[in-house]
């Protein structure tokens, strides 16, 4: 069996991503894809799963693929399973343990206790509410016109930090404006909202009860403010998977091939 | 009493509504009874007291309906020492079943935003809210409530409960009988009761004088006799959960419960849940389980969400799921021992100052253990209610507690009993999938 063919495919249909993992006969990642999600997430998945065939040189069947993510019931896939399940198997895959995995989405954040096997023991979600997500931060960038890649480095940099007192997303979005019209540097803001979504997101995993080691998952992951200031409020070393977008649809292709 | 009211009373309960009710029991029952009426791929058929149950809530409201005129009403609260109510000829009327009423029937909402566009937050019970839209507007699915000419407010499940019923007694300007249940972190002190028997007392003359007739004791001992008697067989329905596969889940408690909450101390009463009782030993002893294809157990803590009961009930059927027990509806049944209709008032003291919400967190979580061993429940649903603190608070600790020390797969769900605004379909059935996956539902 060739370690460069498709034997599964694993598609993560987030709120702000769709992402593609390929894998080969030994659970290897080929190849991925990733795009910004479309409203018509239906069409542009088919387009995809259609792109993915012709890369692998063949049709793939639906038996093949696992859908996950917000999306995945709008997926032709074999079977459709929760960002949940999906994280956890990526991740313990990728990393070789378990211990606690922190996944800030886009749309919502998940605390993952992840056993010594690879099951989930315990999760969290954020509640009903944008705040401890990637969608925070977008609304900041927006309204600060910095890009997201720049963020965390403008986080990082900062000498200052003001403190972001609110904890939603449309209100945190006022306070930027008030800060900014008190003539508070960018930097500062920024930092101090780095800070705001951290706070919430180590709140979540407390109450999960963390089992080391932390790991870090999800589009939010590339930025290394994230990363340092969750380590700081969790007192511990983030430890960050290869492709830490990617778990979701990692893991699916992982449950894909298992089914097989 | 008025004559005239009492005339209308007659004719459209005991002659006109009561008709109709049987027949329309009869006639669902006729219906249940034919080939192909149940299509449920992954549920079997509903009992065939159903109907029966039916016609019960809706003569119980028909009979709310012409009550003014006829007899004293009196509004009481779900945990609330109802029997010398019932003793001394009230019509009694449970602002919170209404309120569950409300919310499957989806008029929770606009009653709701009603008594929040009087100044009622949002931050408040949705049964009260939902109460005070009825009250405010008169309007509620049941077609009409009756006016209290008393009320009869128990602290024991909530302390909101202290300032609703004070609403009510400003708007409706009637007495109200106060029966303050002091928290219990252990069984209660001789004291504690004495307090509770003394207030249940000094109610007692406020009641007779609203009804103007006396208690006699052998009315009092008789409705706390039937109160007793539909207890127990109430705590019996519920432990037919325990038999795998479950001839019934906590799904249908919830709407079964009802006569015991707001039809305590009438004999017809007892006589439903008696013939619900021999049906479900008959689903056992043919091994009919509620659901086609039983595959994991779980618990339920905490009140249901009114308004996607079905929904959520289908879910977990179609993951052959069975919801063999609920903290909320054990909690009307679990006291039934204590109650001794020979001492009816020192014995109701006694019963209304122990149930779940009146008791400390530790017993709370000792009662989900209990109940998970005895139910052999492979996870619990924890619902974290918005309206309901008393009820949610502690449970980040249960159910952190019951994953570890009891290995069981919990869910800490969040939602609202009645306020479907509250409430997101898509979150929460994300989490509910996760949780399946972890049970290996």
């Amino acid at each position: 069996m060739s370690g460069g063919d498709v034997h599964a495919l694993g598609i993560d249909a987030g709120s702000t991503t769709l992402k593609l993992v390929a894998l080969d006969g030994q659970c290897s990642m080929l190849w991925h894809m990733l795009e910004p999600s479309q409203p018509r997430l239906e069409e542009q998945a088919k387009r995809m799963l259609q792109e993915a065939s012709a890369k692998a040189g063949r049709e793939l069947g639906e038996e093949s693929i696992v859908a996950t993510g917000y999306g995945r019931n709008l997926i032709p896939a074999g079977r459709r399973i929760t960002e949940i399940t999906c994280h956890a198997r990526g991740a313990f895959a990728a990393t070789g343990h378990g211990g606690t995995l922190v996944d800030i989405g886009g749309q919502d954040s998940k605390v993952i206790v992840i056993g010594q096997d690879g099951q989930v023991t315990n999760f969290v979600m954020n509640d009903k509410c944008a705040a401890g997500t990637g969608r925070f931060l977008e609304v900041a960038a927006t309204r600060l016109d910095i890009s997201l890649d720049e963020l965390g480095r403008v986080a990082l940099d900062s000498k200052g930090e003001v403190s972001i007192s609110s904890t939603c997303t449309v209100f945190a979005e006022s306070e930027i404006v008030s800060q900014l019209a008190r003539g508070q540097p960018i930097e500062h803001i920024v930092r101090g909202l780095v800070r705001s979504l951290i706070r919430r997101v180590a709140a979540l995993a407390k109450s999960a009860g963390i089992s080391a080691p932390l790991m870090l998952s999800g589009g939010v992951a590339k930025n290394p403010a994230v990363r340092e200031f969750l380590a700081q409020e969790l007192s511990q070393a983030v430890e960050l998977p290869n492709h830490p977008q990617l778990m979701g649809a990692y893991g699916a292709a992982l449950l894909a091939r298992a089914d097989k | 009493m008025n004559p005239l009211g009492s005339l209308k009373y007659h004719l459209n309960v005991n002659l006109l509504g009561r008709s109709f009710l049987r027949f329309d029991r009869m006639r669902l029952t006729r219906r249940m009874r034919r080939v192909g009426f149940w299509k449920n791929e992954y549920l079997s058929p509903p009992l065939m007291t159903s109907p029966w149950l039916k016609e019960l809530i809706a003569s119980h409201y028909l009979k709310g309906r012409y009550a003014n005129g006829h007899g004293p009403v009196a509004w009481v609260t779900s945990g609330g020492p109802v029997e010398f109510l019932v003793a001394l000829g009230y019509y009694v009327l449970y602002p919170e079943n209404h309120g569950a009423v409300c919310g499957i029937r989806r008029s929770a909402e606009d009653l709701c935003i009603m008594a929040e566009g009087h100044g009622y937050s949002r931050d408040i019970c949705s049964y009260a809210r939902t109460d005070f839209g009825a009250m405010l507007g008169g309007k509620t699915p049941v077609g009409r409530l009756p006016r209290p000419d008393l009320l009869l407010c128990c602290s024991n499940i909530c302390q909101t409960v202290l300032l609703w019923y004070r609403v009510l007694a400003h708007h409706f300007k009637v007495p109200l009988i106060l029966v303050e249940t002091p928290f219990l972190y252990r069984d209660a002190l001789p004291h504690q009761v004495d307090y509770v028997k003394r207030q249940l007392e000094a109610g007692v003359e406020v009641a007779e004088k609203v009804a103007g007739r006396s208690l006699t004791p052998s009315a009092l001992g008789l409705v706390a006799r039937r109160s007793k008697e539909a207890s127990l067989l109430w705590a019996e329905i519920m432990t037919c959960g325990k038999q795998c596969p479950t001839p019934i889940t906590a799904f249908d408690e919830f709407i079964h419960m009802a006569p015991i909450v707001e039809m305590r101390g009438e004999q017809f009463t007892v006589d439903y849940y008696r013939a619900m009782l021999a049906e479900l030993k008959g689903r056992i002893e043919h091994k009919l389980g509620a659901l086609k294809n039983e595959k994991k157990r779980i618990l339920w803590d905490n009140l249901p969400i009114w308004y996607r009961m079905r929904r959520l009930s289908q879910l977990l059927a179609e993951r052959g799921v069975a919801m063999v027990a609920s903290t909320y509806t054990n909690a009307w049944g679990e006291l039934a021992e204590m109650m001794d209709s020979s001492k009816p008032i020192e014995s109701a003291a006694r019963v209304y100052l122990h149930p779940i919400l009146n008791r400390g967190t530790g017993h709370k979580l000792e009662t989900i253990e209990n109940m998970a061993r005895e139910y052999q429940a492979d996870g619990i649903i924890l619902h974290s209610d918005r309206s309901c603190k008393p009820y949610s608070v502690g449970q980040m600790d249960q159910r952190e507690k019951l994953a570890k020390e009891m290995n069981l797969a919990a869910l800490l769900l969040e939602a609202d009993h009645n306020d479907p605004r509250v409430y997101s379909d898509e979150q929460a059935e994300n989490r509910l999938e996760a949780f399946l996956e972890v049970l290996g539902a």
